[in-house]
């Protein structure tokens, strides 16, 4: 039986039970001494041979649970006319006898003793009884896998995977995955290029559950979708551009640590499923909603393994100079995130530094290399500093505005330094520019600076980022939208 | 079975007929867009020579930068001004 509406009860004494409950076992001569005083009539959830006497009426599928908020078992209602009148749950002597009229009920059990959970809230069935029996909200068109279908196979040769296997979104999936926002799925979050088509809240729940999400990792999702598909983050440009750039997705506030989001060792590598599935969910969104796929509208040269995810949090918590989204404006112990688009990680090496003045020196001769030394105030640049290499800093007592100012003192270079043809060399800025006494590599804001990685190396990571400013890409950060 | 949702918008891309290629360009207006990519100019230079020296006429457009879309307006504009448009996608 599989109903679709709200199963009537019978008038009378109804109890919901099941045999896995030790309480429900107990309370089996109560139910027979009813059987003969009253109307009775006994549903069991799990073995339908359970009460062999009186006779259960099977509730395997729950409906008759779920429709009538079964919360725990045994669960005793008195029905009349079709309609509820009163319940009680778990064993107490006073309330059977009450509820049920009859009298010395049960004369050799305690008094009282608490039932157990109904598997109607089981939380391993809850989201499939949601789906079966909750009148599903979702609008999304239905595609029905053939039996002898590999669902997963099927995914790949629709062209919905990234290359690799993505979980099939069942109405199951996705309505758990919505437990995760308060939004309704029918809310319009952003417009997702390339084919720009307003996206569903639903739709985003998709791709969460594709990707590998948690419904506590939606609302980041969603944050991170809306961030990325508007005109300031460009995620068209991004998305078209033969360089190998992709939304990196900067984490911060007390949610990454309650969703478990990686800040520490091995932060931008492999391992946590909420760094990975989060990134993940936003370049589906792209994929498969936007319509964005590589070899059509993505025509990167190279790209980089980011492009399957490039999400991580960082250690705001601990960091001597707060957050990339404090930087951007976000007040501290605010979850927030910032897209930006960047390059897969360059290492900076530097284990001999211990004086910041040389360490910021170290920095500026590495970050003057990204894209080409002899670029300057096209790309801006993430450098994500680990513990080691932030300890040099504070312990002098260096902010991040002092950072970052004595970081890009090192990083202006005259124009006929830079201009095309100099050192023999090509490539370079415009001869417009070949008079001028000095160039920066980064325009203003175009440095920023991430704090996260493991307690143990004198490293940092430098995340170089594509066309900046109103011509391409601006980092946008975002609140969290719970 | 398994019943899976559509992660795709759904939507129906409508197809427009091209219009028929013209058997000459002797007269007609030809839109060159320059999408701001370095050294797109010199290549447009070049065609320009060679459209003019055949008896087309030309028309030149720039983008504002060649990472975003070419703007409505601009579209709208040579879409009204030529008959034939050429774009120089990349260096």
């Amino acid at each position: 039986m599989t109903a679709s509406t709200a199963p009537l009860l019978p008038d009378g004494i109804v109890v919901v039970v099941k045999r896995e409950c030790e309480t429900c076992q107990m309370v089996v001569p109560v139910l027979r001494e009813l059987s003969e005083a009253i109307e009775l009539h006994v549903y069991t959830q799990d073995d339908p041979d359970f009460p062999d006497a009186p006779a259960a009426v099977s509730d395997s599928d729950l409906a008759v649970s779920w429709f009538h908020n079964i919360e725990t078992v045994p669960t005793v209602i008195r029905v009349a006319n079709g309609v509820e009148t009163n319940r009680t749950a778990g064993w107490m002597r006073s309330a059977w006898e009450e509820l049920t009229g009859v009298e010395d009920l049960g004369a050799d059990l305690p008094p009282m003793r608490p039932g157990c959970g109904s598997m109607s809230v089981d939380p391993d069935l809850v989201d499939g009884l949601r789906a079966r029996f909750g009148g599903s909200t979702l609008s999304s068109r239905r595609i029905e896998v053939a039996a002898a279908e590999d669902e997963f196979e099927m995914m790949f040769a629709r062209g919905w995977t990234d290359g690799l296997p993505v979980v099939p979104p069942t109405d199951a999936r996705v309505m758990a995955m919505l437990e995760g926002t308060g939004r309704a799925p029918s809310d319009i979050v952003t417009v997702v290029p390339p084919n720009l088509d307003e996206i569903t809240v639903e739709k985003v729940a998709i791709a969460a559950v594709m990707a590998g999400c948690k419904p506590e990792y939606l609302p980041w999702v969603l944050t991170a979708v809306e961030a990325a598909c508007n005109d300031e983050f460009n995620m068209h440009g991004v998305l078209a551009t033969t360089m190998p750039v992709s939304p990196v997705i900067v984490c911060s506030g007390p949610g990454t640590r309650a969703i478990g989001m990686n800040s520490g060792g091995n932060a931008l590598g492999q391992g946590n499923r909420a760094n990975l599935t989060i990134g993940r969910a936003l370049q589906l969104v792209v994929r498969n909603f936007g319509g964005g796929r590589p070899g059509e509208v993505d025509r990167a040269t190279h790209g980089h393994p980011g492009k399957v995810s490039f999400c991580f949090a960082e250690a705001d918590d601990t960091s001597p100079y707060g957050s990339l989204a404090v930087e951007h404006g976000i007040e501290p112990e605010v979850d927030a995130l910032t897209v930006f688009a960047g390059e897969g990680p360059q290492g900076f090496v530097d284990q001999l530094s211990r004086e910041p003045e040389s360490l910021a020196s170290s920095m500026a001769a590495r970050l003057q290399a990204i894209q080409h030394p002899k670029l300057v105030m096209m790309f801006d640049a993430i450098v994500v500093m680990g513990p080691e290499h932030a300890r040099v800093f504070a312990a002098a007592g260096w902010d991040r505005n002092r950072i970052l100012t004595e970081v890009n003192s090192h990083l202006n270079r005259p124009g006929t330094d830079l201009v095309r043809g100099a050192h023999g060399i090509t490539e370079g800025v415009p001869e417009a520019f070949g008079e001028a006494e000095s160039l920066p590599k980064f325009r203003p804001g175009g440095l920023m600076l991430a704090y996260a990685g493991g307690g143990a190396g004198l490293f940092s990571q430098i995340i170089a980022g594509w066309v900046n400013g109103d011509k391409g890409s601006k980092p946008v950060t975002r609140a969290v939208q719970y | 079975m398994t019943t899976i949702l559509d992660p795709t918008s759904g939507r129906k891309v409508v197809e427009r007929e091209r219009l028929a290629r013209p058997a000459s360009l002797v007269g007609l207006t030809v839109g060159l867009l320059d999408i701001s990519k370095p050294r797109g100019d010199v290549f447009l230079d070049r065609i320009e020579q060679r459209l003019t020296g055949i008896g087309a006429n030309v028309k030149r457009y720039i983008k504002p930068t060649f990472a975003k879309l070419a703007p409505v307006d601009l579209r709208h504009q040579i879409a009204t001004e030529c008959q034939v448009v050429i774009e120089a996608l990349a260096d």
